[in-house]
């Protein structure tokens, strides 16, 4: 496999780091060091890893709070971790797979009951494959700032439950409910975040708090006078433009929050912020992990440093892990990101060793590159939509059989618009591209205005696309935004040729 | 490098807080949950937890997401038969093709499913309930004590001063003190007897042996006989005392007219009162006694087993039932409970000694009568006489089952926390 970047020829006796299936801390500290090492052989490029063991009740635990080692208390975190301990112990789910968030040192957990091959695995995997991805990857190099969220989790926790104790906890629960349900819509898109840290945080916090709720006052003293006309009136339209954060909105302008309330706002707010780069880039990642633990474990396998007996016990988790069931499976349940993404990067890989005429012709610039440069190139420019649209090969399409169905609710049947063949190979890329965005999944909805002199409701505006209505949770997801609006909140459809109607309105609870 | 932290050790129960806020939050659910589940159980299985369901659309967690309808593009994998511009029928309720696209978190209607700890689960149960009367000997709040010996100790009060242990302390105290004065006193006068031995017996150094041996004796005789330190006192803790204890007597009618179904009735009451009282009491004990003409004491296995035909006299497990409490259960120290179930028969004559007796006798012992009548038409001469008893005394309670969940409403009424 290693023709131009084999380090050492393959070793003439097998030298295995270990035979059995038990491991010790030493043992873990020699496999690190050993995957360390071909690690950057490949130039992986990590944060310092901190590799935690922990027992499988503290795995749920940190499943069911997205991974984030410091978390405030919520009862939706209770119930994910009812659901998953249910599900662990019904055996349904292995737990062996990695939890690791960007932070640095860059957190991976090993859990006890795991054998040693699975804890090389998973050291693999999240410790230098997943933490590689977060130091390179631009989105996370622009949106998150890895030595600083450790500590904005502990503030946020400090300050949440500091809040339960002087307001009661059922009141900080109410806001959460309507924060946690209102977090996609919490994030920005396209402008930058500023860094966060502790000590920043707690110094600004209390000036903010101060500052803010003078100006969110303010907002509401600059009635015009009687005389202005009705074009002042008209002038004076709030926002000046639609605002796609509305969290950061309500924050900043909600008429009846008090400052402690603004401030859980825009905790959850920045948490959400912290997790969106990894909502966008979920094939990505995984398929990069993946590719990682594969390509790192061969190579110390070809070193002569894994039993065989490893090998299979690996390979095995390994094609679980990757296996894409096809539609009509009984336990189909969408595409497989690790499935996709492994298949997407290790076909980068063969693009650029083992071109065929069809590639030349798809990827000019590909076709016989270094593979390890190119790789490292994609990992670092590219989101899960682009990178499907830039990268996906027919050869690919053909492997995976892909198809693209069209869902007309004008249509009485459903059509298949492009499948694997040279006619379809760019519409099925297309599409899958536009699967993969967050923006297309996502309702657009954003702030439109808040009728400043009449009675102080906020207008959503959803903007259609392809005709697709909101669902059924809209009434509720209404009740919660007035929560926190304070004032009446109505929400409006634009569709393709511009009408607009509404759909819903929710006045505050009292 | 990296960094290897242990940390199987910390941190265990992280999420104990984050389930008691989801405990809490769902509380009605939870409760309506557990008292359906109570009606479904067997008696062996009320020593473990419970497997609750809630509906899952009660705690979702909503966001913003699509509806159906409109124009939507999928792409899937796994092609079989489809060449582009294939129509198909659209997939009954999302089945095949459907499944993409939707909400990760799924939006099924199934319930969610958790599992209440056997402590949760009768914490559920038992939420407002408590049997009247329970301040009867102020067993929750003053648990009783009994002063236990606990060795001895070198402070305390002079009434517990341990003389023999003292003294010995003393004897200890005063060989340790003299041993070395006595050896010098030993030495002293053996030199000085060779000195008199060898006629020196009034020189110089004899008169320096015999100052020594002087004020060597008077610092043996100034070692005290008993010393403060010496003082040992008996030594007593208060240890808690299993005196909070209870004694359920079980009456059950096993004549003809009682079938399966109205036993399987009764004995779903007993065990809710055996539980509640286990909640309570640190001991209990549990009297079956079953009658029809006649009654007898008989243990558990027999209680709910067989059936015998014939009449119903229900004063003779009164009767039992007194006798028994006089011999083995005084109610100075004994905390006795009563459950009673029927199906009403009696013979005529009878029901008013049944009054009589529980006016009379039985009822100035309990803390608490409890009839249910299962499954009668309508009420019994047995009934009316007892709804005599239950406006005379406010320990009395009675109430009728029909089916299988009554029975906790029931048992909710009977044992109603009573205000003040």
């Amino acid at each position: 496999m290693e023709t131009d970047r084999a380090i050492a020829p393959p070793a003439p006796v097998r030298q295995p780091i270990s035979e059995g299936s038990e491991w010790t801390f030493e043992l873990i500290e020699t496999y690190d060091r050993e995957i360390a090492r071909v690690a950057a052989h490949y130039g992986l490029d990590t944060y310092p890893n901190q590799i935690e063991i922990i027992s499988s009740e503290q795995m749920i635990d940190a499943y069911s709070s997205v991974g984030m080692p410091v978390g405030y208390h919520h009862w939706s975190y209770g119930k994910h971790f009812l659901s998953t301990q249910k599900s662990y112990k019904r055996g349904q789910m292995g737990l062996a797979y990695e939890i690791v968030i960007n932070s640095s040192p860059c957190i991976a957990y090993l859990m006890e009951e795991n054998t040693m091959t699975m804890q090389a695995l998973v050291i693999a995997h999240a410790a230098y494959g997943h933490n590689s991805f977060f130091k390179g990857n631009y989105l996370f190099r622009t949106w998150t700032d890895a030595e600083g969220i450790l500590d904005y989790l502990v503030f946020a926790r400090n300050f949440i439950a500091a809040c339960e104790q002087r307001h009661g906890e059922e009141a900080v629960e109410e806001l959460l409910d309507s924060c946690h349900a209102l977090m996609n819509l919490g994030v920005d898109r396209y402008k930058r975040p500023a860094r966060l840290s502790m000590a920043k945080e707690q110094v600004r916090q209390a000036e903010r708090e101060a500052y803010l709720q003078s100006q969110v006052n303010d907002l509401w003293r600059t009635l015009p006078s009687r005389q202005e006309d009705a074009r002042a009136r008209q002038a004076a339209r709030f926002p000046a433009e639609p605002q796609e954060n509305l969290l950061y909105f309500i924050e900043k302008h909600a008429p009846r929050l008090e400052p402690w309330q603004r401030e859980i706002v825009r905790i959850v707010r920045k948490i959400a912020q912290y997790f969106y780069p990894q909502r966008q880039t979920q094939v990505m990642n995984e398929g990069w992990a993946t590719f990682w633990h594969y390509t790192l474990l061969n190579h110390l396998y070809e070193e002569g440093r894994l039993t065989d007996g490893f090998m299979m016990e690996f390979l095995q988790s390994h094609t679980n892990v990757v296996y894409q069931p096809p539609y009509h499976a009984r336990f189909y349940n969408g595409l497989n990101p690790y499935a996709l993404g492994f298949a997407l990067f290790s076909d980068l890989r063969r693009i650029c060793e083992h071109p065929t005429e069809e590639d030349r012709r798809w990827f000019p610039d590909l076709a016989g590159s270094d593979w390890v440069k190119s790789l490292d190139f994609a990992m670092r420019n590219f989101k899960d939509e682009s990178f499907v649209a830039q990268y996906l090969s027919p050869k690919l399409i053909r492997d995976f059989k892909l198809f693209a169905m069209v869902d007309d609710d004008r249509d009485d049947q459903l059509e298949v618009a492009a499948i694997h063949d040279d006619a379809g190979y760019r519409a099925v890329r297309r599409q899958l591209a536009e699967h993969y965005n967050l923006g297309n999944r996502e309702p657009n909805i954003q702030v439109y205005a808040v009728d400043v002199f009449g009675d102080r409701s906020l207008t959503l505006r959803h903007t259609m696309h392809d005709r697709r209505p909101l669902g059924d949770s809209t009434p509720e997801m209404l009740r919660h935004a007035a929560r926190l609006w304070g004032y009446p909140v109505r929400i409006e459809s634009q569709d393709e040729d511009g009408t607009v109607l509404p759909v819903g309105e929710c006045a505050p609870p009292m | 490098m990296s960094q290897l932290v242990d940390r199987r050790l910390s941190g265990k129960n992280r999420s104990a807080v984050n389930r008691q806020r989801f405990l809490r939050r769902f509380k009605t659910q939870i409760r309506k949950a557990a008292a359906e589940a109570v009606s479904g159980r067997k008696v062996a299985d009320l020593e473990r937890g419970e497997k609750i369901s809630i509906p899952s659309k009660d705690l979702s967690e909503p966001t913003f997401h699509h509806g159906p309808g409109g124009r939507r593009n999928i792409v899937l994998p796994g092609n079989r038969e489809f060449v582009s511009g294939d129509r198909v029928d659209r997939p009954e309720g999302g089945a095949g093709g459907g499944g993409s696209g939707g909400s990760p978190d799924g939006e099924g209607m199934d319930d969610f499913v958790f599992e209440l700890s056997k402590e949760e689960f009768l914490e559920y149960f038992f939420q407002d309930l408590a049997l009247p009367d329970l301040v009867k000997k102020q067993l929750a709040a003053v648990p009783e004590v009994k002063r236990a010996r606990a060795g001895f100790v070198s402070q305390g009060n002079p009434s517990n001063l341990h003389v023999v242990r003292s003294m010995k302390q003393a004897i200890g105290r005063r060989l340790a003190m003299g041993a070395g004065p006595h050896e010098a006193l030993r030495d002293a006068e053996n030199q000085l007897a060779e000195l008199e031995a060898l006629g020196l017996g009034t020189g110089a150094e004899a008169d320096a042996l015999r100052e020594e041996i002087a004020a060597l004796k008077a610092r043996i005789a100034a070692v005290p006989f008993l010393d403060t330190w010496d003082l040992r006192y008996a030594h007593r803790v208060d240890q808690p005392t299993p005196s909070s204890q209870a004694v359920m007597f079980c009456l059950l009618d096993v004549s003809g007219s009682m079938d399966e179904n109205r036993k399987n009735i009764a004995k779903r009451f007993f065990m809710l009162l055996y539980l509640f009282l286990t909640k309570n009491y640190e001991r209990i004990d549990v009297v079956f006694i079953r009658h029809h003409t006649v009654a007898k004491e008989v243990d558990e296995e027999e209680f709910f087993a067989s059936r015998e035909s014939g009449g119903t006299v229900v004063s003779s497990a009164l009767e039992l039932m007194y006798e028994i409490i006089l011999a083995r259960y005084p109610s100075a120290s004994w905390n006795i409970y009563t459950a009673q179930a029927s199906d009403g028969d009696n013979w005529d004559d009878d029901s008013p000694r049944c009054r009589e007796l529980l006016m009379q006798k039985i009822l100035p012992l309990v803390q608490h009568f409890a009839y249910v009548e299962i499954e009668a038409e309508e009420p019994q001469s047995l009934w009316h006489h007892y709804a005599q008893v239950k406006a005379m005394s406010p320990r009395f309670a009675m109430q009728r089952i029909l089916t299988l969940e009554d029975i906790y409403p029931v048992f909710r009424e009977l044992f109603q926390k009573k205000a003040a």
